[in-house]
This record gives C-alpha cells, sequence and structure tokens, in this order.
C-alpha cells in the first residue's frame, strides 16, 4: 500500500449544509390529543364546578388564620430541616468514627427514630411531660440545682419541631453517610499528606464534595419535611392544615378550603424545586466541565430551536 | 559534624492482617538524593511510601524521617504514639505526589494549592495566593490558575499536584508513579518538572517504572521485590549490571 505523500487532497470547499427532512412521530400527536382532551375537561370541571368556588378559595387563601398556619408551618420547615441536617451530618460523622461506642450511639439513634412513625414520635414529644415532669440542672443522681417544669419548657412548638427535627436527623444521617463514603479515599489521604487534620479534611475537602451526593435527596427530604408538618395538627397545633380544617369545619366549605391550602403547599414545594436546582448547580462546579444550563437558559434554548424549525418549515 | 540522613529504615515490617507486605526494609536515603525505588506491582513500594509519611503504622522496625521516629515517641523504652494533631503537623514535611494526582475537584488549580498553606500554616491569602503563583509559574502552568482540575489534561494535573506538596516547603517529596496514569506525550512535562526539583536540591523518594529518568537523574536506585529490597546501588551501575537474577528478570520487561 502506498500512500501519496506530496499530493495534497483536492479543495473541494466546505460541503453543504445537511437539510434533511425530519422523521415523523404520528404517535405522539395522537398521545398529545389525547392529554388535551383531557385537560379540556378536567378545566371544565374545575371552572363550572358549584363545590369548587373560585371566589370561596380565594377568600380562603389569604384568610389570617391561614395565612398565620402558613408561618407556622414555614417555620416547623425550617427548624425541622435545620435540626436534621446539622444532626445528620453529626450522626454521620459519628456513625463513620472508629470509636464503638460514637458509632454504636448512632447506629442506635437512626435505629429508633426510623424504625417508628413520626406520628407516634409526635405524640411521645407531647407527651413525655407526664414521665419527665421536671427538667433539672445538678450532679447526675446527686442534688439539683435548677429545675424547670417540662411542659413549661416543652410546649406545643418545642415538641414538634423536636419530633421533626430529630426525626429527619435520622434520615439525613444516612444520606450524608452514603455521600462521605461516596468520595474517593485518595481525597482524604492527599489532604492528609498536606497535614490537614481529619476535622480539616472532612469539613473543607470531604463533605463539599459529598454535597453533590447529599443536596438531592436532602431537597426531596425538605419538600416532605414541609407536607409532613401536617401531622402537627395531630397535636392541635395550628398550622396550615390545621387552620384549613378548622376553617372547613366553622364554614362547610370543605372543598375550597382544602385546594386553598393544597395551591399553598404546591406554591412551597414549587419554590423549594427551583431552590434546589440552584444549589445542585452551585455544588456541581468542579465536576462537570460546563456548568448544567438554568431552566431559564433551557426555556431559551428550546424557544430558540422552535423558531428555527419554524423558519425552516 | 556528620550529616543526618533524611530518612534510615531499619527492619520495617509491614502486615495488612496474615498478609505481611513489607519483610524487613533496610535502607537510607541521604540529604539532597533523589532516590529510586523500582520492582514488579504488588511487591510494596506504595505501602513503603506510605509508611514514610504514616498514613500506613508500621508493624515492627524502626522507621526515621530526619533523625525523628515515624508516628512514635521513644520514652523510657517504650514507645508511644504520636496524637493526630502531631502526625498531622510531621506530614507538613513530607510533600507526596500520587499516580492518580488526587486534585481537589471542587477547588481550582490555585485553590488546589493555596489550600494546605491557608489551613494547616495560617498564612494569609494574599501571600498564599502569591506564592501559589510562583509554583504554577515554576510547573509552567501560570495561565491555568483558574481552572478546576477536571479542565486540565493529566500532565496538567500532575503538576499542579506537584506545585501544591512544593507550597508547603517540605524537605522530602514522595513520588507514587507520579507518570504511570500518563499519556506517553505527556511524561515529558512533568519529568522536566521533577528534574528542576533535583537540580535545585530537593530530597526525593521516586517510586517509577521511568529507568531512563533514574539513570540520569537518581543518586540511588533500590529494586523491590516480594516485601523486601533485593538489590540496591547506583542507578546506572544496577539497571546496566544487575546481580540479580530477579532484578535481570524485572529490567527485561521494562527496559
Ligand atoms: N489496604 C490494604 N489491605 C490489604 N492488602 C493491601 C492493602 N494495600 C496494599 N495491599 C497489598 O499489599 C501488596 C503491596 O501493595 P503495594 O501497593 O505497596 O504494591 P506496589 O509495589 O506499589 O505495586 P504497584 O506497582 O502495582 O503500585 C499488594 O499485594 C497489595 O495487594
Ligand atoms: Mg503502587
Amino acid at each position: 500500500m502506498t500512500i501519496p505523500q506530496d499530493t495534497a487532497p483536492p479543495d473541494r470547499g466546505r460541503p453543504e449544509e445537511i437539510r434533511a427532512v425530519a422523521v415523523r412521530h404520528p404517535g405522539r400527536w395522537v398521545a398529545v390529543a389525547v392529554i388535551a382532551v383531557l385537560a379540556a375537561m378536567l378545566v371544565h370541571l374545575l371552572v363550572s364546578s358549584k363545590v369548587l368556588q373560585w371566589d370561596v378559595v380565594g377568600q380562603i387563601f389569604t384568610y389570617q388564620t391561614v395565612i398565620a398556619g402558613l408561618g407556622r408551618t414555614l417555620l416547623l420547615t425550617v427548624l425541622g430541616m435545620v435540626i436534621g441536617i446539622v444532626g445528620g451530618v453529626l450522626l454521620a460523622v459519628m456513625r463513620l468514627s472508629h470509636n464503638p461506642v460514637l458509632s454504636g450511639v448512632s447506629w442506635l439513634f437512626i435505629w429508633v427514630f426510623r424504625g417508628t412513625p413520626l406520628l407516634v414520635q409526635l405524640f411521645f414529644w407531647f407527651f413525655l411531660g407526664a414521665l419527665v415532669p421536671t427538667i433539672g440542672l445538678g450532679i447526675p443522681f446527686g442534688p439539683t440545682f435548677v429545675s424547670w417544669s417540662y411542659n413549661s419548657l416543652v410546649g406545643l412548638f418545642t415538641a414538634a419541631t423536636l419530633a421533626l427535627g430529630l426525626n429527619e436527623a435520622a434520615y439525613m444521617a444516612e444520606i450524608v453517610r452514603a455521600g462521605i463514603l461516596s468520595v474517593d479515599e485518595g481525597q482524604t489521604e492527599a489532604a492528609s499528606s498536606l497535614g490537614l487534620t481529619y476535622g480539616q479534611s472532612l469539613w473543607r475537602i470531604v463533605l463539599p464534595q459529598a454535597m453533590r451526593v447529599i443536596i438531592p435527596p436532602t431537597g426531596n427530604e425538605a419538600i416532605s419535611m414541609l407536607k409532613n408538618t401536617s401531622l402537627v395538627s395531630a397535636i392541635a397545633l395550628e398550622d396550615l392544615t390545621r387552620a384549613g380544617q378548622d376553617i372547613a369545619n366553622r364554614t362547610l366549605y370543605e372543598i375550597p378550603a382544602l385546594v386553598a391550602i393544597s395551591l399553598w403547599y404546591l406554591l412551597l414545594t414549587s419554590v423549594m424545586s427551583v431552590g434546589q436546582y440552584y444549589v445542585e448547580r452551585y455544588y456541581a462546579r468542579g465536576a462537570n466541565r460546563v456548568l448544567p444550563e438554568t431552566p431559564w437558559q433551557k426555556v431559551r434554548r428550546n424557544v430558540l430551536r422552535l423558531g428555527r424549525v419554524g423558519g425552516a418549515a | 559534624m556528620t550529616v543526618q540522613p533524611m530518612v534510615r529504615a531499619e527492619q520495617v515490617h509491614k502486615s495488612y492482617g496474615p498478609v505481611e507486605v513489607l519483610k524487613g526494609i533496610d535502607l537510607q536515603v541521604e540529604q539532597g538524593q533523589v532516590f529510586c525505588l523500582v520492582g514488579p506491582s504488588g511487591s510494596g513500594k506504595s505501602t513503603f511510601l506510605r509508611c514514610i509519611n504514616h498514613l500506613e503504622k508500621i508493624n515492627a522496625g524502626r522507621l526515621y524521617v530526619d533523625g525523628e521516629l515515624v508516628g512514635y515517641q521513644e520514652r523510657g523504652g517504650k514507645l508511644h504514639e504520636l496524637p493526630d494533631r502531631v502526625v498531622a503537623q510531621k506530614r507538613r514535611d513530607i510533600g507526596m505526589v500520587f499516580q492518580r494526582f488526587n486534585l481537589f475537584p471542587h477547588k481550582t488549580a490555585l485553590e488546589n494549592i493555596t489550600e494546605a498553606p491557608t489551613q494547616v500554616k495560617k498564612l494569609p491569602k494574599a501571600q498564599a495566593r502569591e506564592q501559589a503563583m510562583e509554583l504554577l509559574n515554576r510547573v509552567g502552568l501560570a495561565d491555568k490558575a483558574g481552572n478546576y482540575p477536571s479542565q486540565l489534561s493529566g500532565g496538567q494535573q500532575q503538576r499542579v499536584a506537584i506545585a501544591r506538596a512544593l507550597a508547603m516547603e517540605p524537605k522530602l517529596m514522595l513520588f507514587d508513579e507520579p507518570t504511570s496514569a500518563l499519556d506517553p506525550e505527556l511524561v515529558g512535562d512533568v519529568l522536566d518538572v521533577m528534574r528542576g526539583l533535583a537540580e535545585d536540591g530537593m530530597t526525593m523518594i521516586v517510586v517509577t517504572h521511568e529507568m531512563g529518568f533514574a539513570r540520569e537523574v537518581g543518586d540511588a536506585l533500590v529494586f523491590m521485590d516480594e516485601g523486601v529490597v533485593v538489590e540496591s546501588g547506583h542507578p546506572r551501575e544496577v539497571l546496566t549490571n544487575p546481580q540479580h537474577e530477579r532484578t535481570r528478570a524485572f529490567l527485561s520487561k521494562v527496559l
């Protein structure tokens, strides 16, 4: 076989741009038609139904007790997640520790709090006052210096926060642990070889990388938490759900009340999903060569492409 | 005045469970030497390097770096384990470069280099950045300061890793097959940086299969097999005139 050395390839210029006829997808159009009909029926039902009075829904949506309940729901969600995340990191680090007592305690905690229903735990913290009437500060089994009554210290709200937060910590612990284990051992090794202590390497090298694995399930946890706070209505805490229930019982506008508070929950979970997206994007830096698009960039690109297709047709 | 050897190993043994990986290593690395460690896969080269900065604990024997026992303190004829904080402090003086680079992927090249000086030595940020830029310049990557490791080629990553280790101003550098994961055309850049370090008088222990580098830059060479030192001497002598059958068999495969 010979390869011609000195004859350059003939200059044919740039080939013509490909303009092929796109593949047709008739199945897709049938699906679109079916869905469009179903959607139209649903909208008709929602707008014309006598039970669903949109003006009433609107009134309940911004009713003062609903807004107050919304505030408590939000506060419980935030506090529950803060306790959950801090506790989860602590439990995960304990669980991975070489100290058998620490890892044992962590294992026990997770076993108990993941193995019992949240509602039961909620009642437990609520009724704990009966078991531990006072909390004292002193020498164990010796004299007590100061003491408080449990029920004055741990009110309804504190009991609810503890229940939600500690339960969440057990779940977060497993998420954080999986995240830490996902980071290559070479990272800790490199950090130690540079003289970083175990704590520094955990905090500055391992955890930030574990975030990529930790964030997506944590977003789901936060959304679950928002919805799980509705359980506190069982101990008569006036959250969003309870506020809606009260209006339903008082006025018999059951469906509008449920729709109004559902709209609140939907709005909040949507906002949280958007937040989750941006946090994920932040922690993806370094892992991808190019940062993923923001939703806005994605919409713009799709619109531009549609425009081009339309122009070509 | 006698000059302290940089590393002295006396009958170093290391086992993982029932498997003995190092079976009594004796060797001495002088100050300023480029000390090459060669041997077949699984012979314990990486393990020995990791023992030097106490990433692994040895089971028997004595290992000294710059005259001080690694990981322990001898008091009243007994060995006392050093607390983690002290072990971490001693590791600052020993730089390590890994086969798979192990750069921190969430930090830029510059941040990789400034991490240890700012966190461990508590150097002010501005000073650490200035030093890091000098080091990047030295490894020929001043224009890549803002790149994340995923945006660098293997050879560039390894040079950043060398700069990162140098930022702690170590007195000893350990290289564990620094070019084995690289495409052939990228090996030269990394070896050039190492050659520069050797010329500046850095004490280096280099595990490598690059016999050309060992011959040209090395001051001493040890051939290890199955956890023991089989043969040692000047690289040119060992490589051109090996005394042992095992050395000859190994060299015939890699040369
Ligand atoms: N953590 C560990 N647990 C159990 N065995 C191990 C461990 N680390 C290494 N070994 C074993 O110790 C032996 C020596 O390993 P080492 O990594 O030191 O070899 P090496 O000479 O560096 O080989 P290579 O050239 O392939 O890197 C191998 O047989 C390996 O399987
Ligand atoms: Mg090795």
